[in-house]
Parts: structure tokens; C-alpha cells; sequence
């Protein structure tokens, strides 16, 4: 099986401490771009600027037309949905909020099934809505993985719950697991 | 994990159908213009895949080639497919520091002029050319500003005239107004009723609605300030870099440009024609004829 492309991880309620654990596990030598969408992001690069402290790969805001660089964590802004054209450039909208989130998960991992195909792996972690869902279910239609916080692990289960329940997943771990399986599913 | 061979299939099965869906999006894209003259093809690609997915959805077609079938034949089609393809998503004084902003370091320059003008591209449905309205008024400068609202879509005009909104929006933009430097309250602007707010008609004074389309459609004043917000994040790279250039052509020299606060100008060559007043909220000047022979000199 080919390597993975990319990682696309969603999160809301709790997904700050959740993301500090999962980023600081992963392996720096990650060739992988990591898109992350945390509802919970606010006004300009904070959510970035916190978490690189605790991660060791790069950590940064992603910029709209600017492209996605591989090794780095890139950040949704608050306010703007995120999206990547196929080129591997980011672009942001200000579309309608989805589950009254804007940046969305769903229209994240929508658009990111879109360009990476088999190629991405689809996170979804804590979180008090159901953003996400669908998204992660268009990431399997599209060959993709899907993993999902254990429910009864997260911080806020009803995220991963509504993940399993709408998309499944191939792998459903507890916070701990799911950087070891990033690293391996993205490492061999 | 399904076994090596199977996940050749699968890989060859959804490139096929990413392939299929490019090609439907094109020819819908090719009917649009052909049919109605509206041209989406310098539009950044992943947000109109995704608004034009969402017009299947919402119109119960079967693919995006059933949208396109509709489009070519009802005559009648047209306004719901633009209605679906265009923003009509904002707050009044959305991002309350820019306003701040535009009130301490825009309207005193504006204030030099006898006569100014304004010019929002892309006003959506009016939320922010209301508040600029407001500014104006409160700054003492109204009496002698026009402001033109344009816009490509004929519903967002409409309802930007009308100047109705669910009054659950009004706490919202309350806050906002005074963040911005509001020196009032905001409901003093607008009539509450059941679950709309309609602004104050008097605000429309000055402001001249009109159809404009920032792709097809050129140069139609003299502005002193141009806002236009989250309008140009649609738009490929080489649109973007036209638009910018109509504006620029549309300013007096040292006319101010306001973009949307996550805007990135660094694939516009045009960008260098204007000069930051503050880069992080976007809000530049076109540069004067000094400084352009200045920076030619240099370079």
C-alpha cells in the first residue's frame, strides 16, 4: 500500500488538549502534511502559535493561496472554512457556517478527499457536535482512512461518536494509540 | 486493509470518478458562460466544486450534468443556480477592529474631499455597506459621500435595498458596532419587529445599488475607498490579480483598499501598485505617482 499523503484531523470541545497530546507524539520525520480543524480556533494564529510549543513538527496557520508544505501542521483560521484546491494550495471561504461551525470538518475532509484520494487519513478526536461525520465518511467513499477517538475516551464524546455512527472507521483508539498508528501507517 | 490488488481497484475506481465529476463541472461551467454569459472559470475551483455540489443536493439532481440540463433548458433556472454560486454571508461591522481602523486612520482622509465617493464590491446583502453608511454619518462626512453597492447577484441586491435581517443577528452586530467605535447604540439605526430588524431607510440616501460583475464588468467611478471583503478568496490567482487592478484603476491615487483579514496578496503582481496602511488588516493605499517612480527608480 502506497504511503499516505496527508493527515486531516477535526476536533472541537477538548480538541486543544487532545491535539497538544497527538502533535507532541507524532514523529518528527512525518513527511506528511497535517491539516487540522479545531472549532475552537479564534482570532489570528493563536490556536498555531500554542500548539508549536508542544509539537515537533512545524506548526502554522494555513494561508490562503499559499501551498501545503509537506512535515508541517497546518492550521485552520478561525472564522474561514478551509479548503485545498488540487494543486495543493490552500483556499478559504466564508460559506455558510456548517453545524454551526465555520471553520468546518466536514468541508475540510470533503475537500481534502477531494486531492488526496486514497491518500489521506481522516482523524476524528473530541468534540460537543457532529461536524465531521460526513465529512469523514466522504474520506472512506473517496479510499481513504478513518480513524476515530474511542468515544468513551474523549473529552467530549459526541464528535467520535457521531463519526462511527454515520461513516465507521478502520481504526477506533484512544488518544494515546493514534499518534503510534499515524507514525506507523505513516512512517512504513 | 483490503488486500494490495484490491486497493489498485479502488485507486483506479476513484480517479475515474474524480476525473468524470472534473469533466461534468467543466461543461456546467461552459454552459453557465455560453447560455448566460456568467463566466465561473477563473473561480477557485474547490469552493465552487463545492457550492455547485451543493446546488445538486438542493435541486434533487441526479449529477451535476442534471444541474446543467436545467440550466440550458428552464429559463427560470438561472437566478436559483447564481443565488447558489454567490456569498451571501456577512455581518454588519464584521471584524469590528477594521471598522475601528477605517473610522480613525480612513474617514479623516476622506474628510479633505468635497465630494466622496465609496465603492463596495461585492456587497452581498448589504450587512457591511450599512455600516459604512453609519460611519459616514456619525463622522459628519455622509451628507457629502456616495456609496455604490454592487453586486452580480440580483437577489443579494434586493434584499440589500430592503435592509430587513432576523433581529437573532442584532446582538451580534450591536457588539460589533460598538467595538468599532460606535459613539451610539446600534438599534437606533434600525426598527425591531417580530423577528426582523429593518435599518433606517434614511441610510439609503447615498447609496446607489447596482448589478456589477468584478469579473466581465470595468471601471465605473472615482472612488476615495474600495472595500471589498472575502470576495476575492473565490477567485483563481490570475482573477484575483484582475480585480485588484480594477480597483486600482477605480482609485484616486492615495484612494484606500480594504480586503477581507485573511486575504493573501502574494501571488498578485498588482499588489505592488498599493502601499500597506496596516498589512495585518488589510487595509492599503494605492500608491502616488511619486512613490510608484520612487519604487520603479529603485528596482
Amino acid at each position: 500500500m502506497a504511503q499516505p499523503e496527508a493527515i486531516a484531523i477535526g476536533c472541537s470541545k477538548g480538541g486543544f488538549n487532545a491535539l497538544k497530546l497527538l502533535l507532541g507524539a507524532l514523529d518528527p520525520r512525518l513527511p506528511q502534511t497535517v491539516l487540522v480543524c479545531c472549532h475552537t480556533a479564534s482570532g489570528t494564529g493563536v490556536l498555531s502559535g500554542l500548539l508549536a510549543s508542544h509539537s515537533a513538527l512545524p506548526v502554522v496557520e494555513a494561508v490562503e493561496r499559499q501551498p501545503a508544505a509537506a512535515g508541517t501542521v497546518h492550521i485552520a483560521p478561525g472564522g474561514y472554512h478551509l479548503l485545498l484546491e488540487h494543486d495543493q494550495h490552500f483556499a478559504l471561504s466564508v460559506d455558510e457556517p456548517v453545524c454551526f461551525s465555520r471553520p468546518s470538518i466536514d468541508v475540510l475532509f470533503s475537500s481534502a478527499a477531494d486531492v488526496y484520494h486514497t491518500g489521506l487519513i481522516g482523524v476524528v478526536l473530541t468534540g460537543a457536535n457532529r461536524d465531521g461525520a460526513h465529512g469523514l465518511a466522504q474520506i472512506r467513499d473517496h479510499g481513504g482512512i478513518a480513524v476515530v477517538q474511542a468515544p468513551a475516551n474523549a473529552e467530549a464524546a459526541t464528535m467520535p461518536q457521531a463519526a462511527l455512527d454515520i461513516s465507521g472507521a478502520d481504526y477506533c483508539l484512544p488518544l494515546e494509540k493514534i499518534a503510534q498508528l499515524l507514525n506507523h501507517l505513516c512512517l512504513t | 486493509m483490503p488486500a494490495p490488488s484490491l486497493n489498485v481497484e479502488l485507486e483506479r475506481a476513484e480517479l475515474e470518478r474524480a476525473e468524470l465529476e472534473q469533466i461534468e463541472l467543466d461543461l456546467f461551467v461552459q454552459a453557465l458562460k455560453r447560455r448566460h454569459g456568467h463566466d465561473f472559470s477563473q473561480y477557485a475551483p474547490a469552493s465552487l466544486t463545492r457550492r455547485v455540489r451543493q446546488l445538486v443536493h438542493a435541486h434533487h439532481c441526479s449529477s451535476i450534468t442534471g444541474l446543467t440540463a436545467r440550466l440550458l433548458h428552464e429559463p427560470d433556472f438561472l437566478p436559483l443556480v447564481i443565488k447558489g454560486l454567490s456569498v451571501p454571508v456577512s455581518e454588519m461591522f464584521r471584524d469590528p477592529q477594521v471598522f475601528l481602523a477605517l473610522r480613525e486612520h480612513v474617514l479623516p482622509v476622506l474628510a479633505s474631499y468635497p465630494q466622496i465617493t465609496v465603492w463596495q464590491a461585492g456587497c452581498a446583502q448589504g450587512q457591511e455597506v450599512y455600516s459604512l453608511a453609519i460611519m459616514l454619518e456619525e463622522a459628519g462626512l455622509y451628507e457629502r459621500s456616495h456609496i455604490f453597492a454592487t453586486d452580480f447577484n440580483p437577489d443579494a441586491l434586493q434584499r440589500a435595498q430592503e435592509g430587513i435581517y432576523p433581529a437573532r443577528d442584532a446582538q451580534l452586530w450591536s457588539r460589533n458596532y460598538l467595538l468599532a467605535g460606535g459613539s451610539q447604540s446600534l438599534a437606533s439605526y434600525y426598527s425591531a419587529r417580530y423577528d426582523f430588524i429593518k435599518l433606517d431607510q434614511r441610510l439609503r440616501r447615498n447609496i446607489t445599488f447596482a448589478n456589477h460583475n468584478l469579473v466581465t464588468d470595468k471601471v465605473f467611478c472615482e472612488a476615495h475607498l474600495v472595500l471589498c471583503r472575502n470576495v476575492l478568496i473565490y477567485f483563481s490567482n490570475p482573477l484575483q490579480n484582475h480585480t485588484l487592478t480594477l480597483f486600482r484603476d477605480s482609485l484616486v491615487r492615495g484612494g484606500h483598499l480594504c480586503l477581507g483579514l485573511r486575504e493573501s496578496l502574494d501571488f498578485a503582481p498588482v499588489a505592488a501598485d498599493f502601499s500597506a496602511v496596516d498589512a495585518n488588516l488589510r487595509l492599503y493605499r494605492r500608491s502616488s505617482q511619486l512613490m510608484a517612480e520612487a519604487r520603479d527608480g529603485a528596482a
